[in-house]
C-alpha cells in the first residue's frame, strides 16, 4: 500500500493551514496490519518490516533506552529488577500502570507470565523479574525480609526510583502506541506551523 | 556546615526528565517525518516547546509558593 502524506496533507481545507506541507517521499507501508502487530510485538520491528530502518532503529533504541532504564530504576539486585513494571488485579492491588506499559509489547511478557504463576499459586522465576509483589508478608517471614515483599516494602527500599520506574516504563509504552500508529498510517501529515522556522534545506 | 549552592543540582530530581524529554522529542518527530535531518530539526522544536513548558509551570509554582 503506498502512502504520500502530501496527498493527505492535500486534503487539508487551505483554512486550517498556514503554508504548504512540507514535501515528503511516499512511503510504501507493505501490509499496514501485520506492521502495525509486528510495531506492537517489538518497538522499531513494523518500521523494520516496511523496509524503513532509519527510523525503525530511532524508535527501537529511543523506547528499549527507557523502558530498560525504567526497568533498573525500579528494582535491584536484592528485590529482583523489574518490579516496577508487573501485572495484577487482585482486589487491593490493581495495577493499572500496566495498561500503559503493555504496549512496549515482547519486553513486559515476562510480568504476564509471572501474574500468571503467582495466581495459580506458583513461585515466581529470574529472581522475582518483574513479579508481582505479595499482598501481605508470607507467614514464616513477617518482617518481610526476603523477597517476594509487600508492595510496601518495595516502596520503602526504592523510595522514589519505584515511581521512576513506573513512569519511564509507561511512558515507553504510550510512545510506542505512536510508533504503532506510524507503522500502520505512515507519518503524520505534517504542516508548517510559520513561515519563520524553516526546517532543514533538503538537498 | 552550610552545602555549596550547587550541590542542589545533584540531589535535583529534574535530570531524570531529560531522557525523556529526549525520547518523546524524537519519537513524537518521528512520527511526523520520514528523513532523519527533518526528524532531528522537528524533535529540537519539540524538546524546546516541552521545556519551555515546564518552565512556565515552574514560574507558576514559584508565584503561588509567595502566597503560601
Amino acid at each position: 500500500m503506498e502512502y504520500s502524506p502530501r496527498k493527505v496533507a492535500n486534503n487539508i481545507p487551505s483554512e486550517t493551514r498556514k503554508a504548504a506541507p512540507r514535501a515528503q517521499p511516499s512511503v510504501d507501508l507493505r501490509d499496514p496490519w501485520v506492521a502495525a502487530f509486528l510495531a506492537w510485538l517489538f518497538p522499531g520491528l513494523g518500521h523494520f518490516y516496511q523496509r524503513r530502518v532509519t527510523k525503525g532503529i530511532l524508535f527501537c533504541t529511543t523506547i528499549m533506552t527507557i523502558f530498560v532504564w525504567g526497568v533498573i530504576l525500579g528494582g535491584s539486585r536484592e528485590l529482583g529488577w523489574g518490579r516496577a513494571v508487573y501485572f495484577s488485579a487482585r482486589p487491593g492491588d490493581r495495577r493499572l500502570p500496566f495498561f500503559c506499559q503493555v504496549w512496549v509489547g515482547l519486553p513486559v511478557f515476562p510480568a504476564i507470565i509471572q501474574a500468571i504463576r503467582v495466581n495459580s499459586g506458583k513461585e515466581p522465576l529470574w529472581n522475582y523479574f518483574m513479579a508481582p509483589p505479595v499482598l501481605v508478608p508470607e507467614r514464616d517471614d513477617p518482617q518481610d525480609i526476603y523477597p517476594p515483599f509487600t508492595l510496601d516494602t518495595l516502596h520503602k527500599r526504592l523510595h522514589r526510583f519505584f515511581d521512576f520506574g513506573t513512569v519511564y516504563t509507561m511512558i515507553a509504552g504510550l510512545l510506542n502506541i505512536l510508533v504503532i500508529y506510524d507503522a500502520w498510517g505512515g507519518p503524520v501529515a505534517a504542516v508548517e506551523e510559520s513561515s519563520e522556522e524553516e526546517g532543514p534545506e533538503k538537498a | 556546615m552550610q552545602r555549596p549552592w550547587w550541590e542542589f543540582l545533584w540531589d535535583n530530581d529534574l535530570w531524570f526528565a531529560i531522557p525523556l524529554i529526549i525520547a518523546i522529542a524524537l519519537v513524537y518527530a518521528g512520527t511526523r517525518f520520514e528523513e532523519l535531518p527533518e526528524i532531528l530539526w522537528y524533535a529540537a522544536r519539540v524538546a524546546r516547546w516541552i521545556v519551555g513548558f515546564m518552565l512556565v509551570l515552574l514560574l507558576v509554582l514559584l508565584v503561588l509558593s509567595w502566597f503560601q
